[in-house]
């Protein structure tokens, strides 16, 4: 082998992540995606200098106000500034999307790359094993872990990432099966290397353009996952805000209060938007072979 | 064709043992002692001891898992510790509401979602696909309980058209039972009809890229006839299996549905028994799903065999 093969590869990839990024760039809808999911990261990162009231600041002269200059949108049933609280309930509903993920992540891959890449009776039971977990629909199985575990943000995460790791040993065990008869896998076999090796630097690589793409896509359904939890009461707990707890108490004041449930329910749309808008730019870019 | 059944209907016992072990270990995942929890304000060794004895809680964990699965088995799901209603009287009284939510979101999802998702293959490239991705797109990020929440507000509060919530029986009027159900269905429908939507818009242009649509166009097949006839029947397979499949994420999403519309359901069964505590309940409603569930995946295979010609005579 020569000494410029590595040079050569490596040539390659950046190419080929060059072109995946100006793919990316050229999409619309990818952008905007990206824009929205910055946009609320940004939100997350900086909430103690953006609001103008203490989230928890109960106030019993500004009751249900509907939004005004000082409040721009209004005030909940306990006087309480609902824009600080949404600013503030963005980490909540950003952490859970992103840990849970990674959550499902750490337990889902190590054991799709294994089953894909042992085979035989590994495969076997771990195969069955994520059956039998997918048969549970993923919000039921997050629903009932909460439950067990009790109700905080915490859990709720664990919970979400635990139902959610199923779908990533499905999707990397297939990955694996896909790639690891290619010649580079049997040659680099051929060479001696370990079986650590090349799962851990030549499969591995191959498939995180699937993997950033799904996680991608999951961390919407996590967050509409975690809303969905904390509006049952099962996440992050009172006072503490979190856009699903906040319409939890929105959906008593509806006819009186109507923007206590219009702007955390949009929020909520909005990033679950962006994050969907990103996951399919970034598979029409990274992985075209999953087109849908 | 029926070894085919056959071998597919092997494969779901292991799947479903699996899912009983999960929901058994369900329990076991729970913080504290459950005889404490049980004994309540009585810490009198023997009447703990007396409980343990009752619950088979001193038995090894495989011993108490057999004991559960055999009850299981006669169709035993334990009592409410609530309300000393057995589980299988509970599921069998809250069952059939969820299944009219479900099979009415699903009517609304293949009303919607099928016909633009041929719309949006066949007018590739113009507006009328960038609409029916955005209506995609959207109906996959709203969160159903906030639309559910939103309509109520628009449709009941306001204009007094549909009632807000409640649930009335088929049989005993089938009109104001199809009414009060009508804005649940539609809201529980969103996300199903999305997913069919890409599903057959992706299915549809596989189809009409494929070898025999282009012999039918060459043989002067009008239009109608070679998305109709040749494309659509080719790629409906795959959706009838999703459809299938697809019901028991319905069963999913009732959950936060029945919350919000106050049907006494499936879903509303499991939230209230999570808040009371009520273990039994929960483990026998999950298993109910995930059997539920593995029933449907194994009719959607078995219904693919029988519609798909080439398997059909294998």
């Amino acid at each position: 082998m020569s000494a410029h093969a590595p040079a050569a590869a490596k040539g390659a990839f950046e190419r080929r992540r060059s072109r995946s990024w100006s793919k990316f760039k050229r999409s619309p809808s990818a952008m905007l995606g990206a824009a929205i999911v910055v946009f609320f990261v940004l939100v997350a990162v900086f909430a103690p200098l953006i609001v103008g009231f203490d989230p928890a600041q109960v106030s019993f002269t500004a009751i249900r106000k509907a939004p005004s200059a000082m409040h721009w949108f209004g005030t909940d049933e306990l006087g309480r500034d609902i824009l600080s609280r949404m600013v503030y309930g963005a980490r909540a509903s950003l952490l859970a999307g992103m840990c849970s993920v990674l959550i499902a992540l750490g337990v889902g891959v190590p054991f799709g790359l294994l089953a894909g890449y042992f085979g035989g009776l590994v495969d076997g039971c771990i195969s069955r094993a994520t059956e039998a977990l997918l048969s549970i629909p993923f919000l039921i199985l997050a629903i009932a872990l909460a439950a067990f575990l009790g109700p905080s943000l915490v859990n709720a995460m664990i919970a979400i990432g635990v139902s959610a790791a199923p779908l990533f040993i499905r999707l990397a065990r297939g990955q694996v099966l896909a790639i690891k008869n290619e010649d580079y896998v049997q040659s680099t076999r051929s060479l001696g290397a370990s079986n650590t090796r090349i799962i851990l630097r030549h499969i591995l690589p191959n498939v995180m353009p699937a993997l950033i793409v799904q996680a991608t896509i999951m961390i919407a359904s996590a967050i509409i996952a975690e809303a969905s939890l904390s509006f049952l009461g099962l996440g992050l707990q009172p006072p503490n805000p979190s856009w699903g707890s906040m319409l939890n108490t929105a959906k008593n004041f509806m006819t009186q209060a109507p923007w206590m449930s219009i702007f955390p329910g949009s929020a909520i749309f909005l990033v679950v938007f962006g994050f969907n808008l990103l996951g399919d730019g970034l598979r029409d870019a990274l992985d075209p072979r999953q087109e849908h | 064709m029926l070894k085919l059944i056959l071998r597919r209907v092997i494969v779901a016992i292991p799947t479903l043992i699996l899912v009983s072990i999960v929901i058994f270990g369900l329990q076991k995942i729970l913080p504290g002692d459950p005889v404490l929890a049980m004994a309540g304000e009585e810490r009198d060794p023997a009447v703990l001891d007396f409980l343990r004895e009752k619950y088979r809680l001193n038995d090894p964990l495989p011993v108490q898992y057999v004991a559960w699965i055999k009850e299981v088995g006669q169709g035993n799901l334990g009592v409410s510790l609530r309300t000393d209603i057995p589980v299988t009287t509970l599921v069998s009284q809250k069952l059939p509401v969820t299944i009219q939510l479900a099979i009415m979101a699903m009517f609304f999802a293949i009303l919607v979602g099928i016909p633009l998702g041929i719309l949006a293959a066949v007018r590739k490239g113009t507006r009328v696909e960038f609409g029916a991705n955005l209506f995609a797109l959207s109906g996959m990020s709203i969160p159903n309980f906030w639309l559910g929440i939103i309509l109520i507000m628009i449709v009941s509060v306001q204009f007094r058209l549909l009632p807000a919530s409640g649930y009335v029986p088929p049989g005993r009027d089938f009109w104001l039972s199809m009414k009060t159900m009508l804005m649940p269905a539609l809201v529980l429908s969103t996300a199903i009809a999305a997913y069919l939507m890409r599903h057959t818009r992706s299915a549809m242009l596989e189809a009409l890229s494929a070898d025999y649509v282009r012999t039918a166009r060459a043989k002067g097949a009008s239009e109608r006839i070679v998305v109709l006839r040749h494309a659509l029947r080719n790629a409906l397979m795959p959706i009838v299996t999703l459809v299938t499949i697809l019901f028991g994420e319905l069963l999913a999403g009732a959950v936060l549905t029945e919350q919000i519309f106050g049907i006494p359901g499936f879903g509303k069964l499991l939230v209230d028994a999570v808040f009371n505590r009520d273990y039994a309940v929960v483990q026998g409603v999950v298993l109910c799903i995930a059997v539920g569930f593995i029933v449907l995946t194994l009719l959607a295979d078995v219904l693919y065999i029988l519609i798909n010609p080439r398997l059909r005579y294998s």
